[in-house]
């Protein structure tokens, strides 16, 4: 049989990870963590309409090391779910769908995301006089 | 192949779930409702990044920033139950487990815009 130049079926062991599969898989797992923002945005709303002393206290949670971590994290999966999500939208109405076009705004996700969370977090910082 | 389906049932477009494309289009609505709000929320944050109770509730308390966070809460939940029913729908195969978690997943929505919207009004109409 002449193996040529045809396409390979996906095979567990001959699979090759690329930017397209992993900007749709991270869609996913990036949706679910901001469900976990949901939950913590409304944790903050409760103790905002609590009192300043409730507040301090989540507001002290928020400025831990930890609280940082979760906080830059969820940041960056906004930035992704909403880049991919953009890209999806552009690809319900039938665009970037020729190959390597397709690759290519999947790498872009990549680089708003991680340029978006950075900028953010650099204003944010420059805002509370940090740096 | 031999369509077995009802000229009835080809013209509503309901497919098996009843639903016709409702929930994928409710997703891709409240997604491009999601990026106006998004950024507004994204940047109030950051432009009152580090400030304390009586400023954040002064902010809050604008009726503009009321009315906008209000609908983000609404419209994110939302896009958050749609996308999160997927998940379930994907990833648990066992039936009753489904309808709890599809319940679960319904209830605990509805409580974190309740919770989030009620605080919102609260600093709103407070004194």
């Amino acid at each position: 049989m002449s193996k040529g130049n045809r396409p390979l079926s996906p095979h567990l062991q001959v699979y090759r990870w690329g930017a397209h599969m992993a900007v749709s898989i991270l869609h996913r797992a990036t949706g679910s963590a901001l469900a976990v923002g949901a939950v913590l945005l409304t944790w903050w709303l409760v103790a905002l309409a609590t009192g300043h002393e409730y507040f301090a206290t989540v507001q002290g949670y928020a400025d831990s090391l930890i609280g940082q971590l979760v906080l830059f994290g969820i940041t960056f999966a906004l930035m992704q779910h909403l880049a991919s999500g953009v890209r999806h939208l552009f690809m319900d109405m039938g665009r970037l769908y020729d190959l390597k076009v397709n690759t290519l705004s999947a790498q872009l996700t990549f680089v708003f995301s991680i340029l978006a969370t950075i900028g953010v977090w650099y204003a944010g910082y420059k805002v509370m006089g940090v740096l | 192949m031999t369509d077995m389906k009802t000229p009835l049932a080809k013209v509503r477009g309901l497919g098996s779930a009843k639903d016709g494309t409702h929930h994928w289009l409710a997703h891709r609505v409240t997604a491009i409702a999601n990026i106006p709000l998004i950024l507004f929320v994204v940047v109030s944050f950051v432009g009152n990044a580090g400030k304390g109770h009586a400023e954040w509730v002064a902010w809050l308390k604008q009726p503009i920033v009321s009315v906008l966070m209000i609908l983000f809460i609404a419209n994110m939940v939302h896009h958050m139950r749609l996308g999160l029913q997927v998940l379930i729908e994907d990833y648990v195969h066992d039936h009753g487990l489904k309808f709890a978690s599809m319940i679960a997943l319904t209830f605990a929505s509805v409580l974190i815009a309740a919770l989030s919207i009620f605080s919102i009004l609260r600093i709103a109409f407070g004194g």
